[in-house]
C-alpha cells in the first residue's frame, strides 16, 4: 500500500500497466463496492443541479453520475509526475474505470507494442490491434514527457475516426486531453481529433529543440553540456561499458557515473568547469531534449501557465492548420527540382518546422514496384539504400506527380506525399 | 549513513534542486508550515509541500472527517490528515493540533508565531481577519486560500518580501560591451582580426567581433555608439564587410560573424541600472542599523559599489551565452567576465563587512567567507533584485483603504474574475449572518438567492461601490453549495504550494495580492486589493 502511493505520486517510471483498484476507486462493474456516505456530493452539485453557466444540451440527472462511476472508461498515458496527479484527480472525481500506461519516453517502439499487445495479438497488424484497444476508451489523458509521443497518441486517434460519404461520425471521435510542465510552466488542452486544432496543427509554435553541432561536440566543446554530449553520444556506443547493444539508461546510476566520469576528464582535457553529476543526470535522462509541451504558446481549448514571477495564465482557441500534416487529410506537395539529391528531402523531412520527423522512411512506386528509397531504423536497409541519399530524384527513377510513402516514429500512419518537380 | 541519506536525497529531490538549488532545498528543509482546515485544498496544498520536502508540517483543525472527506474514518480530520501525508515522505515531520483556529486565537495567539508561513484554508471571514492580524504584527507570512465551486482564490499577506534570485525568463546578457572594463579592454586587445589565419578567424567570439568594430566605430563617429535602426544597419554592414573574402572575392561561411551580426541588436545597449532596482536603492530601509535585515545591507553595499568601484554600474554578472567559437578562445573570454565578476562580488562583501562593522556587528572569519559567497550570489542577479509588499488584510477590508479603483474599473466588463472576489466576500457576509453556506443542501438553492442578493448589496453598500453583479453570479454561488470539487482543489493545491515555495526559498516572485482562478473558463486574474 505505502508503495502504492509513493509510486502514485511522482518517483520513477517504468515500463507497467497498473490498474487503479481499491483504494480510489469503485469498481461498480464487477458488483464490488467501497461506498458510503456523502462520498459523491460535491461532484453531484454539478451533475444534478441547473445552473447559468452550463452548456446548453446540459440537463440536470443522476444519470451522468452513473455513467462517471460505472461506465466511463479512461486512458491516461503516463504515470509519472504529472500522470500521477492526473490519476489521483480523475479517480477523486468519479470516475472508477481508469486503465494507466506508463512507457519509458523516447524509445517509442514500445509504445505501439508493449502496452497495447498482448500473447493473443500475435498475427494481426499492429495498426488494427492498436485501433482495438484505444476505441474501447471514452477518454484519453496525457501526462506524457515527449512530443513524439504526444504525436504518435494524436496519429492514432485521427486514424480511428469515421468518415460517412465524407462527414464525420462523432461517436468515433475519442476527446484527447493533454497537458505538459517544464520547471514553472505548464500548459493543458482538449483536442477534439476531427474537429478542434490536433497536435501537429500547433506543432511550429513549440520551441526549437536544442541541438548541438556536431563539429562543437566531436572538436570544440566549450561547456560542460558539450562534454556529456560527447561522452553520451560518441564515446558510450564507442566503449560500449556496459556491454554490446547496452543503451544508455538514464535511471541507471551507474551509467550515469561512468558518463559523469568521462565527461569530467573531457572537460578537464579543455579546461571546461561546469560537469556536475546533476547536469549530467539530466542530459541523460534526455531532459534537455525533450520538450514538454510548452507554456510558449497561448492557446480556449489551450491553456498556458506560467508562475516564475506572480501567476500568469493565458488561454485561447488554437485553431486547426489547413494544410496540418496530420489531421487535414491533403495529401502533402513536396517541391523539389528532379535534380536535388535525396539527402535533400531527408533533410526538409527532418527540419521543416511542420513536419519535424525524427528518422523518416521513404518508399515510392518505382516502375510498378514498391521501392524502399531510404530506411534507417534497420541496420541492413540502411547500409544498402545509404548510397541513394547521394542520388538525384530523377536519377531514382521519381516522376512528377507521384507519391511518396513517408513512415516515421512521430505517425502511427504511413504519410502520403505528392512530389512535385520545380524547374 | 550520512552520505548514503544525502545521496538518496540528491536523487529523490533531483528534478525540484535543478529549479531552486540546493540552498534554496535547504531553506525549505528548515521550514515549519502551519495548515488550517485540512480539507481536499488544504491537503493538496500540504501534499505539494511534503513531497519536496519542507522540515516540518502542523495541521491545525477542528472538524472531524465527513463523508465528503473521502475517508472511510471517524477521526478527527487534522489527525487523519497528518498520517497519511506523512506517508508521502518520510524527512518531513507531522503534526497537528485538534483545536479550531479562533480557540487557539482566544487563548494563544503567540502559536503561530513559530511558523515559516501559515496556510489558512476555507477560512470564515472574522477569524481571516483575526489571524491575519496576529501574522501581520508578528511579520509572519499569511496565505489565504479558497475552493469554492468552481472558482478558486488565494491571497497573500507579507508585510516585505526581498528577493535576490528572481529568475527572470528573459534576461539580457551583460557583455559591457559599451564600456568595457578594463581586463576586457585589454582582452579585446589581444585580438588582430586582420592578422589571423581563416581557422582563428572564423572561430573568434561574436563579442570580440562587435567589440572590435564598436572600437573602430566609436573613433570614426565622435564617441557615439549606432542608436537607431539606420545606424544599427550601417554598423551590421559594416561588421559583414569584415567577413573574410576567398581568391574570388566570394565572402566565406563565417557563422561567428553571422552571429555578431544578430546579436547587434540587443547587445550594444549601455548598461544602466534598471528603474526597479534604482528605487530600491532610493528606499529608506537603506539606511542600515544593527535591525537592518541582511537583504539590505546587500542592497546598500550593492548601492556603494555603484557609486565607487563599479563607476555607476552594478557589478558585472559573470555570465556569457554561447557561441560559435574554438574551446580555448570562448574559455579564455568567459574567465575575463567571470574574473571580473568574483573581483566586484568581493569589492561588494568588503563593503558589506564595513556596513556591518559600522552598526556595531563585528565579522568572524566564518561570517566573511558565507558573505563573500552570498555576494557572488547577489553579483549575479544584481540586475534582477525584487521587493514585493503586499497591503494587509485590514488595509482590504477597511472602509477607509479598501481599493475602489481596482475594484470599479476591473467591473467595467462584469464578467471579469473581480466579479467572483465580490461574489466570495458576499457569501462571507452569508455565513455571518446564517451561520452557513448558501445552497448546501438542494431545498435550500431557490431561496438562498434571493438571501444571498441582499448580502451582494449590502457589501456594494457599505463599501459605496457603484458595480453592477448580475444575477446569474449570485445563483451560481448557491449552486455550489460551498462544493470543493477535487480538480479546482488540485489547481490551487499546486499553484498555493508553489507561492509559498517562493516564500520559503525567497526565490522567484510571488504574486502581490489576490488570485482568482475561474475553472469554468480556465482563465485566471492577479488583483491588487
Amino acid at each position: 500500500m505505502k508503495l502504492l502511493l509513493f509510486s502514485l505520486f511522482r518517483e520513477k517510471k517504468r515500463r507497467r500497466v497498473v490498474e487503479l483498484t481499491e483504494k480510489m476507486v469503485v469498481d461498480g462493474g464487477s458488483g464490488r463496492t467501497c461506498e458510503w456516505e456523502g462520498r459523491w456530493n460535491h461532484i453531484k452539485k454539478f451533475l444534478e443541479r441547473s445552473g447559468p453557466f452550463t452548456h446548453p444540451d446540459f440537463e440536470p440527472s443522476t444519470e451522468s453520475l452513473q455513467f462517471m462511476l460505472e461506465t466511463c472508461k479512461i486512458l491516461v498515458i503516463g504515470a509519472g509526475g504529472l500522470g500521477c496527479e492526473l490519476l489521483k484527480d480523475l479517480g477523486l472525481s468519479g470516475f472508477c474505470n481508469i486503465h494507466v500506461v506508463d512507457m519509458d519516453t523516447i524509445d517509442l517502439s514500445n509504445l505501439n507494442r508493449q502496452f497495447l499487445f498482448r500473447p493473443k495479438d500475435v498475427g494481426r497488424p499492429k495498426a488494427d490491434v492498436a485501433a482495438d484497444f484505444i476505441n474501447k476508451f471514452h477518454i484519453i489523458v496525457c501526462g506524457l514527457d515527449s512530443i513524439v509521443a504526444r504525436r504518435w497518441m494524436n496519429g492514432m486517434l485521427l486514424s480511428l475516426l469515421v468518415y460517412e460519404d465524407g462527414v464525420l461520425d462523432p461517436g468515433s471521435i475519442i476527446p484527447l486531453i493533454d497537458g505538459g510542465t517544464e520547471g514553472f510552466k505548464g500548459n493543458a488542452r482538449v483536442i477534439l481529433p476531427g474537429m478542434t486544432a490536433c497536435i501537429d496543427c500547433t506543432l511550429e509554435l513549440y520551441p526549437p529543440q536544442i541541438n548541438f553541432p556536431m563539429c562543437t561536440i566531436a572538436s570544440m566543446p566549450r561547456l560542460p553540456e558539450h562534454c556529456i554530449e560527447y561522452v553520451r553520444v560518441l564515446l558510450w556506443p564507442k566503449e560500449t561499458p556496459f556491454g554490446d547493444g547496452v543503451i544508455l539508461d538514464g535511471d541507471d546510476p551507474e551509467h550515469i557515473q561512468w558518463v559523469y566520469q568521462r565527461s569530467l576528464e573531457r572537460a578537464a582535457d579543455f579546461h571546461i568547469t561546469g560537469v556536475t553529476y546533476r547536469l549530467t543526470q539530466a542530459a541523460c535522462a534526455t531532459e534537455v531534449f525533450k520538450i514538454a509541451s510548452s507554456a510558449y504558446i497561448p492557446l480556449n481549448n489551450y491553456m498556458v501557465f506560467n508562475d516564475v514571477d506572480g501567476l500568469y495564465t493565458y488561454t485561447f482557441e488554437a485553431e486547426r492548420k489547413e494544410n496540418c500534416s496530420a489531421c487535414s487529410q491533403v495529401p502533402l506537395d513536396l517541391h523539389f527540382s528532379p535534380s536535388s539529391k535525396l539527402q535533400e528531402m531527408l533533410d526538409y523531412l527532418t527540419e521543416s518546422a511542420s513536419l519535424q520527423m525524427k528518422s523518416p522512411a521513404i518508399t515510392a512506386t518505382v516502375e510498378g514496384k514498391n521501392k524502399t528509397l531510404y530506411l534507417q531504423s534497420v541496420a541492413s536497409i540502411e547500409q544498402r539504400t545509404r548510397p541513394n541519399l547521394s542520388k538525384t530524384l530523377k536519377e531514382l527513377g521519381l516522376t512528377d506527380g507521384q507519391e511518396l510513402a513517408v513512415a516515421d516514429v512521430t505517425t502511427p500512419q504511413t504519410m502520403l506525399f505528392r512530389l512535385c518537380f520545380t524547374s | 549513513i550520512m552520505a548514503a541519506t544525502k545521496a538518496s536525497k540528491e536523487q529523490k529531490y533531483d528534478r525540484q534542486l535543478r529549479l531552486w538549488g540546493d540552498h534554496g532545498q535547504e531553506s525549505l528543509e528548515n521550514a515549519h508550515v502551519c495548515l488550517i482546515n485540512a480539507t481536499a485544498t488544504g491537503t493538496e496544498i500540504l501534499k505539494n509541500l511534503v513531497l519536496p520536502g519542507i522540515g516540518a508540517f502542523t495541521i491545525v483543525d477542528g472538524h472531524t472527517v465527513s463523508g465528503e472527506d473521502f475517508l472511510c474514518t471517524l477521526q478527527n480530520r487534522a489527525q487523519a490528515a497528518t498520517e497519511l501525508l506523512q506517508e508521502l515522505n518520510s524527512d518531513v515531520s507531522g503534526n497537528f493540533v485538534e483545536e479550531s483556529p479562533d480557540k487557539l486565537l482566544d487563548n494563544d495567539p503567540e502559536f503561530f508565531h513559530r511558523f515559516t508561513i501559515v496556510i489558512g484554508v476555507q477560512l470564515p471571514e472574522s477569524t481571516c481577519l483575526r489571524l491575519g492580524s496576529v501574522l501581520w504584527s508578528a511579520s509572519v507570512p499569511f496565505l489565504v486560500c479558497k475552493s469554492y465551486g468552481l472558482i478558486g482564490y488565494m491571497r497573500l499577506a507579507v508585510q516585505e518580501h526581498t528577493v535576490i534570485e528572481s529568475h527572470p525568463d528573459n534576461a539580457l546578457e551583460d557583455l559591457r560591451l559599451y564600456q568595457p572594463f578594463a581586463e576586457f579592454k585589454n582582452h579585446i586587445q589581444s585580438y588582430d582580426l586582420d592578422s589571423m589565419d581563416k581557422k582563428d578567424h572564423s572561430h573568434t567570439p561574436w563579442i570580440i567581433i562587435v567589440a572590435k568594430h564598436l572600437e573602430k566605430w566609436l573613433s570614426e563617429h565622435n564617441c557615439q555608439p549606432p542608436k537607431n535602426y539606420k545606424e544599427k544597419e550601417a554598423f551590421r554592414q559594416f561588421i559583414r564587410e569584415g567577413i573574410l573574402k576567398n581568391e574570388n572575392g566570394v565572402p566565406e561561411d563565417e557563422e561567428n560573424f553571422e552571429e555578431a551580426i544578430k546579436n547587434v541588436n540587443t547587445a550594444l545597449n549601455p548598461t544602466k541600472i534598471p528603474s526597479a532596482v534604482e528605487d530600491l536603492f532610493n528606499c529608506e530601509q537603506c539606511n542600515i542599523t544593527s535591525q537592518s535585515p541582511s537583504f539590505w545591507v546587500m542592497l546598500q553595499a550593492v548601492k556603494e559599489f555603484a557609486l565607487k568601484e563599479g563607476n555607476g554600474s552594478l557589478p558585472v554578472r559573470g555570465t556569457i551565452p554561447d557561441m560559435i567559437a574554438d574551446s580555448q578562445k570562448f574559455i579564455n573570454l568567459q574567465n575575463v567576465y567571470r574574473e571580473k565578476a568574483m573581483q566586484d562580488a568581493a569589492a561588494v562583501s568588503k563593503h558589506v563587512e564595513r556596513l556591518l562593522q559600522s552598526v556595531g556587528k563585528v565579522c568572524c572569519s566564518h561570517c566573511i567567507a558565507n558573505c563573500k559567497h552570498l555576494c557572488w550570489r547577489l553579483g549575479k542577479n544584481a540586475f534582477f533584485l525584487r521587493v514585493v509588499r503586499c497591503r494587509s488584510l485590514a488595509e482590504e477590508y477597511s472602509v477607509d483603504s479598501v481599493n475602489k479603483d481596482e475594484i470599479t474599473s476591473s467591473m467595467d466588463n462584469p464578467d471579469s474574475e473581480m466579479v467572483f472576489y465580490l461574489m466570495f466576500r458576499a457569501v462571507d457576509r452569508f455565513y455571518q449572518q446564517h451561520s452557513r453556506y448558501p445552497g448546501v443542501y438542494n431545498y435550500q438553492v431557490e431561496d438562498d438567492i434571493s438571501k444571498l442578493k441582499l448580502c451582494v448589496n449590502s457589501l456594494l453598500q457599505e463599501y459605496s461601490l457603484n458595480v453592477n453583479i448580475k444575477d446569474d453570479y449570485i445563483h451560481e454561488f448557491c449552486r455550489y453549495g460551498a462544493a470543493e470539487p477535487h480538480t479546482v482543489a488540485a489547481f490551487l493545491g499546486g499553484s498555493a504550494a508553489q507561492e509559498a515555495i517562493k516564500i520559503i526559498s525567497h526565490q522567484f516572485v510571488p504574486f502581490n495580492n489576490t488570485f482568482i482562478y475561474n475553472a469554468m473558463s480556465q482563465t485566471s486574474a492577479t488583483l491588487q486589493l
